[in-house]
């Protein structure tokens, strides 16, 4: 399987007698994806006031965490053109000749279901619809819709990623109110950033392909002017939760420090123009979203146990 | 060079072998299914939300 000529599909023809292994329909499901949907998932479960059955708890960041899986799936059944042509995708499943792209597509569409069902009948159906939302939304709005048409793909496109920790929420109330509306916003206006700086560094490819990621169709100084834009509006988003009482004086004074760090980051980007300083904001990104949320959620139960005892 | 007959068995166990693991994986989905709706249904019954 050297040729490089060799369509996904032609590829997954070739395959068709082996078939899959297991660890293919893992690799669907984008585990290191999953695993940040599954925290902030939590974290809506955690902040969200009033109690659910740790069981059925579970049961909704299973839920989460099998959609989220699930929209990763068919998301690489209708890209396996593009994965084909990227180095960093080309061994995905279907590229890599290992899977029948209609495997990966009833997959993606069973576990859809099954995953919406199953918080509907286990937890409650405002947690399902918006779970059915979130898979909708990356499915058929970013991966159908934006991604190939526009530089503006992963700013809208990036709700879905952002909705994880509302469904959390919803889970628990079975509503959505300020609180989890404040960890959409942030999530939301984390990814813009944080995608521009990976693809900062991975234009080349994305160019290839025919994506029109913001630095192949506006250059790269108009992306890392937006990235500084973006962070700007992104760090005072994330205190809010503090002065609103959402969240107490440890979490404000970490999101000050944090938040400068992620500044700090984004103008280096600007100033230093280098792939350097892109990828260390990309992995400083990451870290960023995941302390903050570990941060609230330390609060939250802090302050849970003190008003226990 | 291997023998044909040899690579045809090598092939054959490996798609056996295949086969096996997705078999193995499919039983675990659908037993841990069955313990996933079994306890969603227990916690239920005794009034858990």
């Amino acid at each position: 399987m050297t040729d490089t000529s060799i369509s996904p599909d032609s590829a997954a023809a070739v395959a068709a007698d082996d078939g899959p292994l297991v660890e293919d329909f893992i690799a669907l499901l984008k585990p290191r994806v999953m695993s940040l949907v599954v925290f902030t998932g939590l974290a809506g479960l955690v902040l969200a006031p009033g109690h659910l059955h740790p069981v059925l708890a579970c049961v909704a960041l299973l839920c989460i965490a099998v959609g989220a899986g699930a929209s990763g799936a068919i998301n690489m059944w209708y890209d396996r053109d593009i994965d084909a042509g990227m180095a960093r995708t080309r061994n995905r499943p279907i590229p890599g000749g290992r899977m029948e792209p209609g495997a990966a597509l009833g997959f993606g569409v069973t576990l859809s279901v099954g995953s919406v069902a199953v918080m509907g009948l286990a937890v409650n159906w405002t947690a399902a619809a918006l779970l059915a939302l979130t898979i909708g939304f990356y499915v058929f709005v970013y991966t159908m819709w934006l991604k190939r048409r526009t530089p503006q793909n992963i700013v809208i496109g990036g709700a879905a990623g952002a909705f994880p920790p509302m469904i959390g929420w919803a889970a628990v109330t079975g509503d959505v109110s300020l609180m989890p509306g404040l960890l959409f916003a942030i999530i939301f206006l984390w990814t813009p950033p944080h995608f521009w700086a990976l693809s900062l560094y991975k234009a080349g490819e994305y160019a290839a392909v025919n994506v029109p990621m913001l630095p192949v169709v506006a250059g790269r100084d108009a992306t890392r002017r937006q990235i500084v834009l973006y962070s700007l509006i992104l760090v005072p988003v994330t205190i809010v939760p503090w002065p609103l009482g959402h969240a107490g004086a440890v979490y404000g004074a970490a999101a000050v420090v944090l938040g400068a760090g992620f500044l700090y980051g984004a103008f280096r980007v600007w100033r230093e123009r280098s792939d350097r300083a892109a990828k260390g904001l990309f992995a400083y990104s990451i870290l960023y979203l995941f302390l903050l949320f570990a941060l609230l959620m330390v609060d939250a139960l802090t302050v849970g146990l003190w008003g226990a005892a | 060079m291997a023998a044909p007959g040899k690579t045809d068995r090598d092939d054959r166990n490996g798609r056996e072998r295949r086969l096996r693991q997705r078999n193995l994986a499919m039983l675990a989905v659908l037993g841990g299914l069955a313990v996933l709706f079994y306890v969603i249904t227990i916690v239920k019954m005794g009034g858990g939300n």
